[in-house]
């Protein structure tokens, strides 16, 4: 089970119509319920303001049409300059894998890079029987290892969904890259402190997207809000054959693959 | 008379120490360092406030269409309209603040090269060149308005969007047999592909024009279309790009 | 970004071999990491050896008793050392005492540590050497005197009820000591057993591995220390002693060897998907550390000598050179096993489709001199520890060693 939450279908058959009473005492028993309610949550995720913004209400995950990645790069660029991740190959919020299978069953996978001001294009091979690329970035998972295995709570899960890292806590033990399944965390060389794709966190609760999506060329990456009722990525999971990377270790991860071939890792 | 049981005097001399460590811990956990030091939900809601005010470096393409509204106009329904402004452009935050500190605009062959060379690992149906053939050492945007990617003239070439299938073609069997003699395409594909797709053969004896017995190409394998392969379509056992040799 | 930094890793991705997440070029857990299961592991096996003479009464080993016990303490002190020199914010690891998330085995390191030091260990030595503190607090002169003074909580009660006391406390502790060693080591092959993420690690054997393997290496470690020192002392060997305590390293180390031969048939045989990119894994990479020192070196010829001499008639010459091989080729052998592990589980892609590699710095913070300086390190704490606190002349001038 991918475990999608998705919020309850719209019911197109209710007529009846809530007066204005009814309606202000649901309200105010609702409201002071949900207030109680998020005060027992207790030592629960926290809400990026005060304002006006509820991550109760939010659920971000990321869908990716396989089917539609062209490898460019761009993603990998963008997400560099948006989150001060250093220009070097070796650390990565989100990298691009190019997969070449061969009609030996050989399978080569390769890292690109951006292909600005550099394209690389790959020589042709008859015996190729199926080649794509898979867009690769923290899955932001429900039931995250990295969470689970952090000796201080440096890193932790937000309500909306997010797994964020505190870095004036992180200690560096890097328990949590040892613990990632999908190679998302890095140390970052700067601050010493572990580092990985957040959803762009400072941008998605302005509503605006992610970097990686805001820049590919072909939508190839669908960011949306699992809890709306009218968003991209709900319609993804409706149209689309889920697949999520290792599912027999039950990470829940919220990143979800349309088209996804069985090679991938 | 028996005397009390007298508590030993390790245990005496344990109990001061152990006490002392307690009261100290005690002493540390509740009294002397703030209480803010041990609150998870207190560094957590700080770290979410750091993380929210980080800097932002792509404005994102909603807000460019204020200002630019012809080229957001022309860009909205061209082949380019997925793709985001920011994506030749660059981050443009600090444009949107300081609008004289104007991003570049790329003009150079560099740019859409990294896009729209020619690679085998690309979808099918993604427009690719190969740039070492395709009007070499011309800017790109001296045809192309990259706010509106029409090609200067539809492409007579199936090639030029299915190079792959197209490459695989060209060493085979097939080499000589042009895509629409098996594949019939509407006008309309040349222009909004997704819309409508070209057919593909679907009767054995679609094949059979050539492969069958009683065809009258010499350079074509035969086969008796009776009894080979029964009830399946050619193609769904053969790859009709490139079938193999006998 | 600093350009050594930048070089070392280009270095590191030309030996890359198949494909690896572009974040794992560089491994994560270096030879510290190694140092640190080594370290806790002589602990708990040096502790578990000085608990055959208080909760089994295995008499012959009880001149090594408090040897055993000075060994766990000087190794233990030095333990935090290799993860402090490891951790990237080492200024920030008093977090782990604010706020330790309950989740993570690794958070349990301040908490294991601070019981088994204080509430086992100190405490045990403190009953065992207390009569002999107050004896020797009387016969020094000062400043020595003040330090056994307040070392015996300035105590003054040697009677013989109080003396009694003491032999039952230790009873008790070592009791309670046995599977605090447990914990002590045994969460070390938690943190890693318990990694759903490495298969290499991943196993409910790992953590039983290393606490067999840590007694093991804690039991041949103070049948190497006692051979060296009571020469250096001027005494004799005490052969039952050396027999007894080596026919327990035998059956430790069958029992070792048994776990890690069933954890290796149990790979290849349910060959899950990772069998391949491990079995590369070791032909490429761990061929020496694994084949070479962990097993044949490490398991296969100690057993053989072991065997050799249960069963054939040596002289006591003859057994103490072997039994001196012994030990040290199997400390070789657990210090190899910790690197397969730590080391080992690093070197392959979680994509399961590449290898990368381990270039060990040789200064540096992490680097192998630092690793080295912290093996070296417990013996001199140890050479401290037995000037302060001997560990065979007990007050009185009598010797504990028979001839």
């Amino acid at each position: 089970m991918l475990g999608v939450p998705l919020s309850a279908p719209a019911r197109e058959d209710v007529t009846e119509i809530m007066d204005r009473r009814n309606f202000l005492k649901n309200a105010v028993v609702f409201i002071s319920a949900a207030g109680l309610f998020r005060r027992f949550l207790g030592n629960a995720e926290a809400s990026p303001t005060n304002g006006p913004y509820n991550p109760a209400k939010h659920l971000y995950g990321m869908g990716i049409d396989i089917d539609k990645c062209i490898g460019c790069g761009l993603c990998v660029e963008a997400c560099k300059t948006e989150n001060n991740v250093p220009k070097e190959p070796f650390f990565c919020r989100t990298w691009v894998e190019r997969y070449v299978i061969k009609k030996d069953g050989t399978v080569a996978v390769e890292s690109i890079e951006a292909q600005k001001g550099k394209p690389k294009s790959r020589p042709e091979d008859g015996d190729i029987v199926r080649s794509f690329f898979v867009p690769k970035l923290c899955n932001q998972c429900e039931n995250p290892p990295c969470v689970q295995v952090c000796p201080v709570g440096a890193t932790f899960r937000t309500e909306d969904g997010v797994v964020l890292v505190d870095s004036k806590r992180c200690i560096g033990c890097r328990y949590c890259i040892q613990a990632c399944p999908y190679g998302a965390r890095y140390l970052h060389p700067e601050t010493r402190t572990a580092d990985k794709c957040t959803f762009c966190y400072h941008r998605v609760v302005k509503g605006l997207l992610p970097a990686c999506v805001e820049v590919c060329p072909t939508q190839a990456r669908i960011f949306g809000d699992l809890k709306s009722m009218a968003s991209r990525l709900v319609r993804f999971t409706r149209i689309n054959k889920l697949h999520v990377l290792k599912p027999h270790l039950n990470t829940e991860p919220k990143v979800y693959y349309a088209d996804l071939d069985g090679e991938v890792r | 008379m028996a005397s009390p049981p007298k508590i030993p005097e390790q245990i005496k001399r344990l109990s001061v120490v152990i006490a002392v460590i307690v009261a100290g811990v005690v002493a540390l956990r509740y009294f002397i360092l703030p209480s803010s030091l041990f609150d998870t939900r207190f560094h957590r809601e700080s770290t979410v406030q750091r993380e929210v005010a980080k800097n932002i470096a792509f404005a994102g393409a909603m807000i460019c269409g204020n200002c630019h509204v012809d080229q957001a106009a022309k860009k909205a329904s061209g082949y380019h309209k997925t793709l985001s402004c920011e994506g030749c452009h660059g981050a443009a935050q600090t444009h949107i603040e300081n609008p004289s500190a104007k991003p570049a605009t790329p003009k150079g062959r560099e740019l859409c090269v990294s896009c729209h060379t020619y690679d085998a690992s690309r979808p099918t149906g993604f427009p690719q060149v190969n740039p070492v053939l395709h009007n070499p050492v011309k800017a790109c945007v001296t045809c192309h308005n990259p706010h509106d990617p029409v090609p200067l003239e539809t492409p007579r070439e199936c090639s030029a969007c299915h190079a792959q299938i197209a490459n695989i073609k060209t060493v085979s069997p097939h080499a000589l047999i042009g895509c629409a003699s098996c594949h019939s395409v509407p006008v309309k594909h040349k222009i909004t592909p997704r819309s409508v797709r070209p057919t593909k053969p679907d009767t054995r004896e679609f094949c059979g024009k050539c492969h069958g017995k009683d065809s009258g190409r010499t350079d074509a394998p035969k086969i008796d279309l009776a009894t080979h392969g029964e009830r399946f379509l050619c193609w769904e056992c053969h790859y009709p790009h490139r079938p193999e040799r006998m | 970004m600093n350009p050594e930094l930048v070089q070392r890793l280009s270095e590191l991705l030309r030996e890359v071999t198949g494909y690896i997440y572009p974040n794992e070029v560089e491994i994560h857990w270096s030879i510290l990491i190694v140092v640190y299961p080594y370290l806790t592991g002589l602990v708990a096996g040096a502790f578990i050896l000085a608990s055959l003479v208080q909760v089994f009464n295995v008499e012959e080993v009880q001149p090594t008793y408090r040897l055993a016990l000075l060994t766990a303490l000087a190794f233990l002190l030095i333990a935090p050392l290799p993860l402090q020199f490891h951790l990237a914010h080492p200024e920030r690891s008093y977090e782990i005492f604010l706020t330790p998330q309950l989740g993570s085995a690794m958070a349990m390191f301040g908490f294991v540590y601070l019981w088994y030091l204080m509430a086992v260990l100190l405490l045990e030595m403190w009953f065992e050497y207390r009569r002999d503190l107050i004896v020797w607090s009387q016969a020094a002169n000062s400043p020595i005197k003040w330090l056994y003074k307040a070392l015996s909580l300035f105590s003054s009660d040697v009677s013989e009820r109080a003396l009694a006391f003491d032999r039952k406390a230790i009873k008790v502790i070592t009791v309670i000591g046995i599977p605090s060693a447990f914990i002590l080591h045994g969460y070390v092959g938690f943190i890693f057993g318990s990694v759903k993420a490495n298969p290499w690690w991943s196993s409910v054997l790992i953590p039983i591995v290393f606490l067999m393997s840590a007694i093991v290496s804690g039991i041949a470690l103070v049948i190497f220390l006692y051979m060296v020192i009571t020469p250096l002392k001027g005494k004799i060997m005490d052969m039952k002693c050396l027999d007894k305590i080596t026919s327990y390293l035998f059956y430790a180390v069958i029992v070792d060897f048994t776990l890690e031969a069933l954890d290796f048939i149990h790979r290849l045989y349910e060959s899950e998907e990772s069998i391949k990119i491990l079995s590369r894994l070791v032909t490429d990479k761990l061929f020496i550390s694994l084949l070479v020192m962990q097993v044949l070196l490490g398991m296969v010829v100690p057993l053989a000598i072991m065997v050799a001499v249960k069963s054939l008639k040596f002289d006591a010459e003859l057994r103490k050179l072997l039994y001196f091989t012994s030990v040290i080729l199997i400390q070789l052998g657990i210090f190899a096993t910790r690197w397969n592990v730590v080391i080992g589980g690093q070197l392959f892609s979680k994509s399961f489709r590449g290898l990368t590699t381990y270039k060990m710095e040789v200064a540096g913070l992490e680097g192998l001199v630092t690793a080295v300086i912290f093996l070296i390190l417990p013996f001199l704490v140890l050479a401290i520890l037995l000037k302060l606190l001997p560990a065979w002349e007990t007050a009185g001038g009598e010797q504990d060693t028979p001839a």
